[in-house]
């Protein structure tokens, strides 16, 4: 019978082991800091606080915490300038040394702020900012995404419109990345259903002088017009094409953001412009409407696909971190629990591809009576093709298993 | 390009450059005699506009709004005039320039406060909801409306400067301002009352234009770098100039973006320089 050594190997083992345990209780014990880089002032604004409520409201269902942990926001204005992001985010993740770092709502933000993060890899949710490289050519394990991506908003209208018989079409766009990326997924779809596109129009970002081109339009006479425009540009926009007599006589078509947020701006001038988009304010389920009656009661304003983004980030994030005991810590398994998170959001069922972008439903709305009304699914479960992530191409591309020599080269 | 197109794009050229025009013409008055570099009067464009967004939607009409809209705006103005500007007169460009930036954010952290950040859209007066047919095209009657105001106006102007009393004394404190003091003017009273008079320039503008490009924060900042340009363009201090400055930007925007459209965000700004290459001073300022 031999007394149980105790080896100096085990012992340091142990102590490891406890002091491992000691640091993961630290982790779950303390509060979990959540950064949110968003705009609260300027054009934008209205977009982050949306946003932010939308998070808090989330939070709150959630009994104010996340696997266990109780939250503390960390908010920066990030005024929408991609100039100042790079101090911005520095700030959030050297400064405030916040566990997860969400936004922003400007794409030229998003892309500085990649720049930080892939280095950092401090676990990244954006919020909003729809730039295709963010899960695309950038694309890196520890960034999600809970909003879109241009391609999900521009591709799936293309088939719809040659549904509808219209064969030749005239773009317009704001031309900056977002406008660019938008026509770019446009074209692919249209040009693979067979679709000519008679003229593309790109109009210099943020002009609003739209008049000349629309005399342009009408002389072409194509059978209907897809659009990029956002925010004042597109409410400016709808307005004009109405003024200048084309509505009702060339179907006007666009991405979600024709008319979200500025449909009582444009009034009857938007009545029967389509657009497709992951969300609608409209949509028919009981996610949605729960969730609309309690943004409108807690915040008095009206949701919108903003706040569904925000909604949702903290939701995902609540069952992932559920999974991990909120141990922000275990990145690797938090990354896959938030891959093999699911949730019933209001804009229909989510869940994040291989590179990180939600897979959604594109759903086809036309403005009837001054209210945007779902006409129907354009695209079920659309998943960005993701072009350039290395996370989304197949395992074996990923990693050459060794077993395999590569073929002698020739 | 077919004939019928031309003279479309040829309307509209004139009829953006006739908006511009009334915008304008406040911003090189203001320089012209008071010597002052106005930042803020894009933010009196801005604040017309959703004055004319407030009233309206209240009343209506578009036309109380203006009615009403245009003397606050000038009172405001004069309120501006006697605090801040006033203070300004025997200082430097760069004091001004300082200052009235300030006033910008001022104003845009005022219209932030009061009207929130959304974007507003103002309904065009229903007696002018209507389309006028134009060769193959239609061309919306409240842009011919808007263009007539903006000609009538700018006759107007002409008349006052001209023929009246208050216009002879304006180009006479242009010329020089301590002769006219010597003579028994006040001198004050003209500036605080010009400057009065070109923010209700600069706000009528915005209202006139607030239905056709509906209202948003920052709509002053890009209307206030066009009218630099087309207050370079036509020869600072000089309404004349101003006129046909504003007309060529209307024209050479609307025809880039037909013709040139890579480089129609270029277009004003090449022309503006070409300008300056032949006449330093723009077309029709003081040659030196």
């Amino acid at each position: 019978m031999s007394a149980p050594v105790v080896s100096r190997r085990t012992l340091l083992g142990a102590t490891a082991a406890s002091l491992l345990a000691r640091r993961a209780f630290a982790a779950t014990s303390a509060k979990l800091r959540i950064g949110l880089l968003l705009p609260y002032s300027g054009t934008y604004a209205a977009l982050g606080n949306n946003i932010t409520d939308a998070m808090k409201l989330a939070a709150q269902e959630l009994g104010g915490k996340l696997g266990g942990r109780e939250i503390e926001w960390v908010a920066v204005d990030d005024e929408s300038d991609p100039a100042k992001a790079p101090a911005n985010v520095n700030k959030l993740i050297a400064g405030e040394k916040v566990d997860i770092l969400t936004g922003p709502v400007h794409s030229g933000v998003a892309m500085a702020m990649m720049q930080i993060v892939r280095q950092e890899k401090v676990l990244t949710i954006v919020t909003n900012a729809g730039a295709q490289a963010v899960t695309g050519t950038l694309c890196v394990p520890h960034v999600f995404r809970t909003s879109f991506s241009n391609w999900q908003t521009s591709y799936p209208c293309a088939e719809v419109m040659l549904k509808a018989g219209h064969k030749k079409a005239v773009l317009m766009f704001w031309n900056y990345a977002f406008g660019q990326e938008s026509m770019a997924a446009f074209k692919e779809g249209y040009a693979k259903g067979g679709g000519s596109i008679m003229k593309e129009i790109a109009v210099p970002f943020p002009t609003t002088e739209f008049q000349a081109n629309l005399s342009e339009i009408a002389a072409l006479k194509p059978d209907a017009v897809f659009v990029f425009f956002a925010g004042a540009g597109a409410a400016k926009f709808v307005k004009d094409y109405d003024g200048a007599g084309l509505r009702g006589k060339i179907p006007l078509y666009g991405s979600g953001f024709l008319t979200d947020g500025v449909l009582a701006a444009e009034g009857p001038a938007a009545e029967g412009v389509k657009t497709t988009l992951h969300y609608a304010d409209g949509l028919d389920n009981p996610a949605n409407k729960r969730f609309r009656e309690a943004f409108q009661k807690a915040t008095g304003r009206s949701a919108d696909v903003y706040a569904v983004a925000g909604y949702d980030t903290v939701h995902v994030l609540g069952q992932a971190l559920g999974r991990v005991q909120g141990d922000t810590g275990a990145q690797k398994d938090l990354i896959a629990a938030l891959e093999a998170a699911r949730i019933d959001s209001p804009r229909g069922p989510f869940r994040f591809s291989k590179a990180h972008n939600p897979v959604q439903n594109i759903y086809l709305r036309e403005v009837k009576g001054g209210k945007e009304v779902v006409l129907g699914i354009a695209m079920k479960d659309a998943e960005d093709p993701a072009a350039g992530c290395a996370m989304n191409a197949p395992p074996s591309e990923l990693r050459p298993s060794p077993a395999q020599p590569a073929p002698p080269a020739k | 390009m077919s004939l019928s197109l031309f003279l479309l794009q040829l309307v509209n050229g004139v009829e953006y450059g006739l908006l511009l025009f009334l915008v304008a013409s406040g911003l090189t008055l203001i320089f012209g005699v008071l010597g002052v570099l106005n930042f803020a009067h894009g933010s009196f464009y801005m604040l017309g506009a959703y004055l004319a967004y407030w009233i309206a939607d209240r009343t209506g009409s578009l036309a109380v709004a203006i009615l009403v809209g245009v003397p606050l705006m000038a009172l405001l103005g004069l309120l501006v005039e006697r605090l801040a500007i006033a203070r300004l007169y025997a200082r430097d460009h760069l004091s001004q320039v300082l200052l009235t930036y300030g006033l910008i954010l001022l104003f845009n952290e005022l219209q932030r406060t009061l009207f929130g950040s959304d974007v507003h859209g103002v309904e065009i007066p229903r007696a002018l909801a209507f389309r006028i047919p134009l060769g193959d095209q239609e061309w919306p009657a409240y842009r011919v409306a808007t263009a007539l105001a903006c000609l009538a106006v700018a006759l107007a102007m002409r008349q006052a400067i001209l023929r009246t009393r208050f216009g002879m004394r304006v180009r006479a404190g242009a010329s020089n301002a301590e002769m006219v003091e010597a003579l028994g003017i006040d001198v004050r009273r003209l500036f605080s009352s010009l400057f009065a008079a070109g923010a209700a320039l600069a706000a009528l503008a915005g209202m006139l234009a607030a239905p056709l490009t509906t209202v948003y924060p920052g709509m002053g900042e890009s209307v206030l770098i066009l009218s630099f340009v087309v207050v370079v363009i036509g020869g600072i201090g000089s309404i004349k100039g101003a006129f046909l400055g504003a007309l060529l930007v209307g024209l050479s925007d609307t025809f880039g973006k037909v013709l040139l459209p890579g480089f129609a965000s270029a277009m004003v700004y090449a022309v503006m320089a070409a300008v300056l290459v032949f006449r330093p001073r723009g077309l029709l300022g003081q040659q030196a």
